[in-house]
């Protein structure tokens, strides 16, 4: 096959020369157009008036009410779906039992609905107006919707599978036997997970988590329908990015460019890590390389 | 006779804590909200949810989300697959850069690349106004709304379609080879056939995505009634004017789609799984 290769130019499982560089041409020409170009564009028409007035954005009361949030909304959803997700993994990769199938698939659920259906369900259910959402509001003085807990809600909601999805192949790969070793030596249940499980499965937690927080600090959709856009109390920072873009003042787009650089930063970075964790421990991160 | 049990025994502990965690968390945060807005369709009568349903408003958006998803996801699937391809195939400078590119609409907030598609196409922008002197526009038209769609659906055809490809043996090429087929006979009879259901399922994911997709069109889409306004939309106009059942009808006819769409992707891959032996 070699000297066949060297004869032709071409190996009999390649393809020739021009062909290779045409699919590859295509691939960075649609790759560069739809991915990078609108990456750069967002530091681009941050930058469009100067640094000066791009940095004046993170000055703006509302721009910092918004970061806050952000990140108190992430500090809030993702740990909630961390202890979900690990408990899940271990009730369904750890034992066999009927409907763990079905369980599966429910869990994979929130990435099926549209976003702002996901913020709909709640506003239905909690509502001022409707008879949990009115009994919360009159005995405890707890508003959910239009308010802080509702975009917690809608985050958990959206990010919900990520780390659960990790974790539950992975798992299941790796099997009983470790388990069943440190028990059978004397190791109590929670001595054996936090020694045993835990370090078997820690890269590919914390490639859920970089999922899940990158997914729960850019949320639009859900949000928006929950929030009521309260400036300063209860808009995130995707949310102060459309205010601020729907202003059509020139310092305003600046302003909303130079946020959505915060989050395209983050998002950078997400790429970068994920991208590291991935080359540096592949074969503890099973099968993640699938969408969602 | 042995009674038929519920799980097998295990000297593993834990199970009833993690199990019912779970069975809790997933009840409140995802299945009793879902169930609530099919519960909330029934606040209307026949007669209304039929109007809603075939309302012109809503027709129109219907029609446009899913064509729009359609068109996306089928340029997806086409470029898609031969990104896919150049990545796990061929070796070259930037082939991991590229790789590391394709996961960008998962990590880049929808709002982000909404604003920054809009920057991009409109007439004076550095893309539209390369079509701007031919009278097409782009941003808020239908084409602004395609565009969006294929950013955000393009990593699920290549991220489905890229591990069934890696473990494609090339045995079986070299075997057709030896065998005297010609190169694009060995890709088009030999290759591309285990691949259709990860193709199939790639299209699925970014069709359903897209259908529901809301961050990354509202911006560029316009929103004029009737032209470019998507059907999240609608519901974001109900919800506003506190119309919560027509919102919840509208939400019921997508979330049944999208069911039945993850439906059809579990069946392919048990179909696939027992042709192919891969998921």
């Amino acid at each position: 096959m070699a000297e066949l290769a060297r004869k032709h130019g071409v190996s009999p499982v390649s393809e020739t020369r021009p062909v290779r560089l045409t699919l590859i041409g295509i691939s960075i020409f649609v790759l560069a157009l739809f991915l990078i170009m609108p990456l750069v564009a967002v530091f681009v028409q941050a930058l469009g008036l100067g640094l000066g007035p791009a940095l004046a954005t993170f000055q703006d009361p509302d721009a910092i009410a918004a970061i806050q949030l952000t990140l108190l909304v992430a500090a809030i959803a993702v740990p909630c779906n961390l202890v979900f997700g690990v408990a899940a993994a271990w009730a369904i990769a750890k034992f066999r039992f009927r409907g763990r199938a079905l369980l599966i698939s429910l869990i994979d659920l929130p990435f099926s609905v549209s976003p702002v259906v996901a913020g709909l369900v709640y506003v239905l259910l909690l509502g001022p107006y409707t008879p949990v959402g009115a009994w919360f509001l009159q005995d405890f003085s707890v508003r959910i919707i239009f308010a802080i807990p509702g975009v917690i809600l809608a985050t958990i909601f959206v990010t919900f599978p990520f780390i659960a999805r990790e974790l539950i192949p992975l798992m299941q790969d790796q099997g009983t036997g470790d388990e069943e070793a440190a028990l059978s030596l004397g190791a109590s249940g929670w001595q054996t997970f936090w020694y045993v499980t835990l370090p078997n499965v820690k890269w590919a937690l914390l490639y859920g988590v970089l999922l899940c927080n990158a997914r729960a600090m850019g949320e639009f959709g859900a949000v928006a329908v929950i929030s009521g856009k309260l400036r300063g109390e209860t808009v995130t920072m995707p949310l102060q990015i459309e205010l601020y873009y729907q202003e059509f003042r020139a310092l305003a787009q600046v302003a909303a460019f130079s946020l959505a650089a915060v989050l395209a930063g983050l998002a950078l970075v997400t790429l970068v890590v994920k991208t590291w964790l991935e080359w540096r421990y592949a074969h503890q991160l099973a099968a993640t390389r699938n969408g969602h | 006779m042995a009674r038929i049990r519920f799980r097998e025994p295990s000297i593993i502990p834990g199970f009833r804590l993690t199990f019912g965690f779970t069975v809790f968390y997933l009840s409140l945060i995802v299945l009793i909200p879902i169930i609530g807005l099919y519960i909330k369709t029934f606040d209307l009568d026949w007669e209304r949810f039929t109007a809603i349903l075939t309302g012109p408003r809503f027709v129109a958006a219907m029609r446009l989300s899913f064509g729009a998803s359609l068109l996306a996801a089928l340029f997806n699937v086409v470029v898609g697959v031969v990104i896919a391809w150049v990545l796990v195939r061929y070796r070259f400078f930037a082939v991991r850069l590229l790789d590391a590119i394709v996961d960008l609409p998962f990590a880049l907030p929808t709002a982000v690349a909404g604003i920054a598609l809009t920057a991009l196409y409109v007439p004076q922008g550095w893309l539209g106004g390369l079509f701007s002197p031919f009278g097409i526009t782009i941003a808020y038209t239908p084409i602004g709304i395609w565009i969006a769609l294929v950013f955000i659906g393009l990593p699920f055809v290549v991220r489905t379609v890229q591990p069934v490809l890696e473990d494609f043996s090339r045995e079986v090429e070299e075997a057709a080879a030896t065998l005297g087929a010609q190169r694009r006979t060995t890709i088009l009879r030999v290759i591309l056939p285990p691949m259709i259901p990860a193709i199939l399922t790639g299209f699925a994911l970014a069709f359903a995505r897209a259908v529901g997709e809301y961050g990354s069109v509202i911006f560029i889409a316009g929103n004029i009634p009737r032209k470019t306004e998507i059907l999240p939309l609608l519901i974001v106009f109900r919800l506003e004017e506190r119309d919560y059942a027509a919102a919840a009808a509208i939400a019921a006819v997508m979330l049944t789609i999208s069911f039945v769409i993850l439906l059809l992707i579990n069946l392919l891959q048990v179909w696939s799984y027992r042709r192919f032996g891969n998921g």
